[in-house]
């Protein structure tokens, strides 16, 4: 870790996942479109898998991040209210909240 | 294995239980056309075999035995968790990025990958089929208590349960916490206690009298 990264967001920026819906290879699961979270650490910068699954380069890398959110706000009936769920998320599924 | 195969299992005799599925004999037909036609050689495909065979649990087990005896080592390894395992002779350059997971008194982490089975495979080797079940990764994410209690692992109220899905480029490894009366255990012997459950975060490392058996 430790590259230089142009990233929008830094951590403790609170962001909301995009609610879109499109065919292809996204590593942006269902459950956590349309949630809001905060970023916990910035990855770096990977190249994109939603074409570099398809034969592509994968180009322009895509800063990467772990984004957290509180498990009650996640699912409608949790009850630790501790509890928290990490997941990695590429910027272009990110937007401010 | 003809389709009109009597499978009632009513003609009075077993059958025998090597017989290959659709996939397995496909894979089969493939690796033989690929020696056939010379792109493979048979030391190849025993190379990659091998290959695929050390990478294993133990290789976890060995990083998170010395992580307890090595406070250095610990910090060494949260920091720059690659390196560390190149200090044991543990290849960890074919991952992307390799996160560790340190679980302690007050919070413990469980991995999941719920789009595939992302999973660190040169520490922990091939995932276990249940790691790769749609039950696990659905509810590793929305019920990761309950998941854990089915492990036989209870967690208390006042500890915090963080989930991490590795959606992404990202492989986790959990630290599990070091068992209580382990103190006189050489590093083999604990070791020994580092399940490749405990790593994926579902239970904690066994106690300290499995050290011994």
């Amino acid at each position: 870790m430790g590259r230089a990264v142009s990233a929008r967001f830094k951590p403790g920026d609170r962001v909301l996942v995009k609610m879109e819906d499109r065919p292809g290879h996204i590593r942006t699961p269902w459950y956590v479109r349309g949630k809001r979270g905060w970023i916990e650490r910035v990855y770096g910068e990977f190249r994109n898998p939603e074409t570099l699954a398809y034969g592509g380069d994968g180009l322009p890398k895509r800063p990467l991040y772990l984004v957290g959110f509180e498990q009650s706000q996640v699912w409608n009936k949790y009850e630790a209210a501790k509890d928290k769920l990490f997941i990695d998320i590429y910027e272009h599924w990110l937007e401010p909240a | 294995m003809s389709d009109t195969h009597d499978k009632s299992g009513e003609h009075g005799h077993e059958h025998p239980r090597h017989e290959l599925g659709y996939y397995a004999r496909r894979i089969y037909a493939i690796r033989d056309l690929l020696l056939e036609k010379k792109v493979l050689t048979q030391e190849d495909i025993q190379e990659q075999i091998d290959y695929q065979e050390q990478r294993s649990p133990a290789n976890g087990a060995r990083i998170v035995a010395r992580a307890w005896v090595d406070p250095d080592f610990k910090a060494r390894l949260i920091k720059d968790p690659k390196a560390a395992c190149a200090e044991l002779g543990i290849d960890a350059t074919s991952l992307n990025e390799f996160v560790v997971l340190e679980n302690t008194d007050k919070v413990r982490h469980m991995v999941v990958c719920t789009l595939c089975s992302c999973y660190p495979r040169p520490i922990l080797g091939r995932p276990p089929d249940w790691y790769k079940s749609l039950n696990y990764r659905s509810r590793a994410v929305s019920d990761p208590r309950g998941v854990m209690r089915e492990f036989g692992q209870s967690v208390g109220p006042d500890v915090e349960v963080r989930v991490h899905d590795s959606t992404a480029d990202i492989r986790y490894l959990v630290l599990p916490i070091r068992p209580s009366g382990t103190e006189g255990l050489s590093e083999r012997q604990l070791a020994k206690l580092v399940t490749r459950d405990s790593m994926i975060g579902v239970v904690d490392a066994l106690p300290a009298s499995a050290a011994r058996a």
